[in-house]
This record gives structure tokens, C-alpha cells and sequence, in this order.
């Protein structure tokens, strides 16, 4: 159900599908030492996004709740909902590592890697990972 | 009966030894389909077959054939199974019945717990952004599920990077990727023979998320970039292994090192493979022959065994 009102308001950002550009500023809010308004976050996506298309998914992502904000000039700034100084991610870390049950049952993107894994991925990736890091 | 009886114990060696190539081979979707179903008809199976042993060893005691009506000497006569078997049989039974149902209990408390916390996360969104610096990025499973991400993940990845693992994370939760996990494990727990198989299990439901992220960007080199980056964000170490990649090579590791490799740098290799192909016969096939004459050794004991105390003269 989420999708599609995803689609339905990213008419010319189509290339980024279900919620990658809400991430995306999600991430570059949370990077940002204060609140963004929404041309300074077209600057910093420094794609061919419509500045209409960032208000709406800004203001969005403000009636969903994952945003606050406050009237700056004429625009209002945005800032990511403080995860109460990441005591909900503490409280993640502190569920999952006391019980190997309660970690079966989430799906992690990335599993350990030991130093040969470390070192085959990078001759896999040799060209990708320049920008990266 | 007697053979019959402990063929079912001995198939799920099979499934140790056939696991990882399935894994590896076939298409990720298939491949979990398959060895699932596989795993937990072997498991039943096999609990069937200590059952069967086990009441072979218990109708022969007086007590149990007075109480059924037969005769227990009769039973004994017909009935190769010995005194020291059906014990040790009635002792693994026990043990494979613990184990499924405590792993079953524990699964279950921890789903519904995974289902409160993922209903507690804040924000209404189906993904939630925590703020840590260390990489993380799970699926929680619930009503619904949400996708979990640390700050420092999204740090760690570029817009292109984060649609796959975004992609990735919402293909475990729309496929329901932990049942699937849950019902291995369960199978494992029952018979410890069938622990390669879930291990196997757990590497095919990344595989298939990561195809489906593959599907969804379009691209499956972008895909394995995201999976390799994020792999090596979350691990702290910064040096530049290039020197050693060399030594590797002069090593003679380099034949094939992806075989002994972990489950990522295994599922980056397959990313940067062409997608396997769809429905190979021979595979299907060989599973569902050895399921099959699993199922069909574990019904002929039990068969024998109701003959047996048929001739006993049991109703």
C-alpha cells in the first residue's frame, strides 16, 4: 500500500523506486549538522529533481512522521526525527545480541566477513569500490 | 522392516552432502522452495521412523501387550528389532521431540517479540532510520514489517547502493524469508543431519532477496557493489588488502576461492554470474526421488510393524 503512494508522487523521479529518495534525504538529513530547507536538500541530492518534487516528498516524509520542522524565512527546515540520541538503536543492538533466537528471525543484509572474504571482495569489486570509501 | 527403518535416519546425509551444490546451482527461489520442503519431509520422515522404532521396542514389554491385548511373544518373534535398539530409539526420539519443540517455542516467543518491536519503532513508515554509526541493516518481520537501517549504513552507501539494499531487505519481508529459516532450523533440530541443509537455507534466502534487489534496480552488478560495500563497512578494518590479494594468487588459493569463501563474497561471485536457470530437471528430480523413497522406507516399517502386532493379535 505504501508503493503506491510512492509512485504516485514521484511523477519525474520515476528512476527511483519505492522510497529510495526518502532514504536518500533521510541519509543527508541525518549527515547535515542542522536542519535543511528544501533547496539547500536539492542542492545536496545534485540530481535533476524538480525542487517541487523535494517539497512533496519532504513534506511527506514530515506528515509520516520520520521528520520535523520549523519555519525558516518563507520555507520551512527539515531535520530528521532524532532517534532520541540512538537509544532506540541501542536498545535494537542490546534485543538482538542477548538472544540468538531474536536475531534467527531477522533477516541482516550483511553477514561476517572474515580477512579472506575481506580480501576476495575486493579483488571482485576492484574497479566499484574506489568512490566508495 | 529392520533396514527400513533406519534408511530414513541415514537420507538426511544426502541432504548434508547435496545442500551446498543446490545452493550454489540453482535458482535462488527454487533452491529454497526445494530444499525446504526437502529438509522437513526428510525430518518427518526420519522422527517417523525413531517412532517406529521406538513402539517396536515398547510393545514387546509385558505391560504394553496385556494393556493392547497381544501377545508380546509373538511380537518378539516377528520383530527383529532388539531390546538395546529400541531404547537407544525411544532415547533419540525424546531428544529430536525436545529439541523441535523448544526451538518451535523459542522461534516463536522471538517472532512475536519481532512483531512488538516492529510495531514500536518509531515513525509509521515501513523503513525506520536509527541513529548509529555502526553499519546495520536488517528486516524485522511483522504486521507489518518493517526494514531497519543505522545511520551508519546509509553513510556508508551512495543512492544507487541503498535502492539495492533497500530492494533487498523488502524482498525478505514480502517472501516471508524467516518461515522459510524457521522451518529448517525446526528440521535441523529434529535431526542434527540435516543442519548443512539449513545453513543452506539461510545462504538461498539472501541469494533470492538479492535477486529480487537485482530485478527491482535492473542491475545486478549494482546489487553486488551494494552488498560488497556494505560488507566492508561493517568491517573495521581499513587497510587496503591489495598486497595480499597478490599473495593469494602466489599462494595457489587462487583455483577457486570463491568455493571456500563466506556467504558474501559467495553471493557477490553469483551476482556478477549470469541468473542460473530456471527449472533444471535433474536436481528436481534426484530430491524428489530421495524424499520420496525416504517417505516411502519410513511407511513400509510402519507397515511391517502393523503386521506384526496384526499376527499378535492386536484389534
Amino acid at each position: 500500500m505504501a508503493a503506491g503512494e510512492h509512485e504516485s508522487a514521484e511523477p519525474a523521479g520515476g528512476r527511483r523506486p519505492g522510497g529510495a529518495l526518502e532514504a536518500e534525504i533521510l541519509g543527508l538529513l541525518h549527515a547535515a549538522p542542522q536542519a535543511l530547507s528544501p533547496g539547500e536538500v536539492l542542492e545536496r541530492l545534485g540530481g535533476d529533481l524538480a525542487y517541487s518534487t523535494v517539497v512533496t516528498v519532504l513534506s511527506r516524509m514530515h506528515d509520516k512522521g520520520l521528520l520535523t520542522r520549523a519555519k525558516r524565512g518563507r520555507a520551512y527546515a527539515y531535520a530528521p526525527v532524532a532517534d532520541a540520541h540512538g537509544i532506540t538503536a541501542r536498545r535494537m543492538r542490546q534485543v538482538l545480541d542477548s538472544d540468538p533466537d531474536r536475531e534467527a528471525v531477522l533477516s541482516r543484509f550483511i553477514s561476517d566477513l572474515s580477512a579472506d572474504d575481506e580480501q576476495l571482495l575486493r579483488q571482485m569489486l576492484d574497479g566499484d569500490l574506489t568512490d566508495g570509501q | 522392516m529392520h533396514l527400513l527403518a533406519y534408511l530414513p535416519l541415514l537420507f538426511p546425509a544426502l541432504a548434508a552432502v547435496a545442500a551446498r551444490p543446490l545452493a550454489e546451482h540453482l535458482e535462488p527461489r527454487l533452491a529454497t522452495w526445494l530444499l525446504t520442503a526437502s529438509t522437513v519431509a526428510l525430518a518427518a520422515f526420519s522422527t517417523a521412523a525413531l517412532g517406529v522404532l521406538a513402539v517396536a521396542g515398547l510393545v514387546r514389554l509385558p505391560l504394553v501387550a496385556w494393556v493392547g491385548h497381544w501377545s508380546a511373544t509373538t511380537v518378539r518373534a516377528g520383530d527383529p528389532v532388539s531390546t538395546a535398539e529400541a531404547a537407544l530409539s525411544c532415547l533419540l526420539l525424546a531428544t529430536a521431540v525436545y529439541a523441535a519443540l523448544r526451538l518451535l517455542w523459542r522461534r516463536v516467543r522471538a517472532l512475536v517479540a519481532a512483531g512488538f518491536e516492529a510495531a514500536c519503532l518509531p515513525g509509521i513508515d515501513e523503513l525506520v532510520v536509527l541513529e548509529d554509526p555502526a553499519p546495520e541493516a536488517y528486516a524485522l518481520p511483522g504486521l507489518p514489517g518493517r526494514v531497519v537501517v543505522s545511520t551508519g549504513m546509509l553513510d556508508a552507501l551512495d543512492e544507487a547502493d541503498r535502492e539495492a539494499m533497500l530492494a533487498h531487505e523488502r524482498g525478505h519481508l514480502a517472501a516471508h524469508h524467516y518461515a522459510f529459516v524457521a522451518a529448517t532450523h525446526l528440521a535441523a533440530a529434529a535431526n542434527p543431519l540435516l543442519r548443512p541443509a539449513a545453513t543452506a537455507v539461510a545462504y538461498t534466502v539472501e541469494r533470492w532477496a538479492d535477486e529480487h534487489a537485482a530485478a527491482v534496480c535492473g542491475d545486478r552488478r549494482q546489487v553486488a557493489r551494494a552488498v560488497g560495500k556494505a560488507a566492508l563497512a561493517s568491517r573495521h578494518t581499513p587497510d587496503r588488502g591489495r598486497l595480499s590479494a597478490a599473495a593469494l594468487g602466489l599462494l595457489g588459493m587462487r583455483r577457486d576461492p570463491v568455493r571456500r569463501a563466506g556467504p558474501v563474497p559467495r553471493r557477490v561471485a553469483a551476482l556478477l554470474k549470469p541468473r542460473p536457470p530456471r527449472y533444471p530437471l535433474l536436481p528436481l528430480g534426484a530430491c524428489a526421488a530421495v524424499v520420496g523413497a525416504s517417505g516411502l522406507c519410513a511407511f513400509a516399517a510402519a507397515h511391517d510393524l502393523h503386521v506384526v502386532l496384526k499376527l499378535a493379535g492386536a484389534g
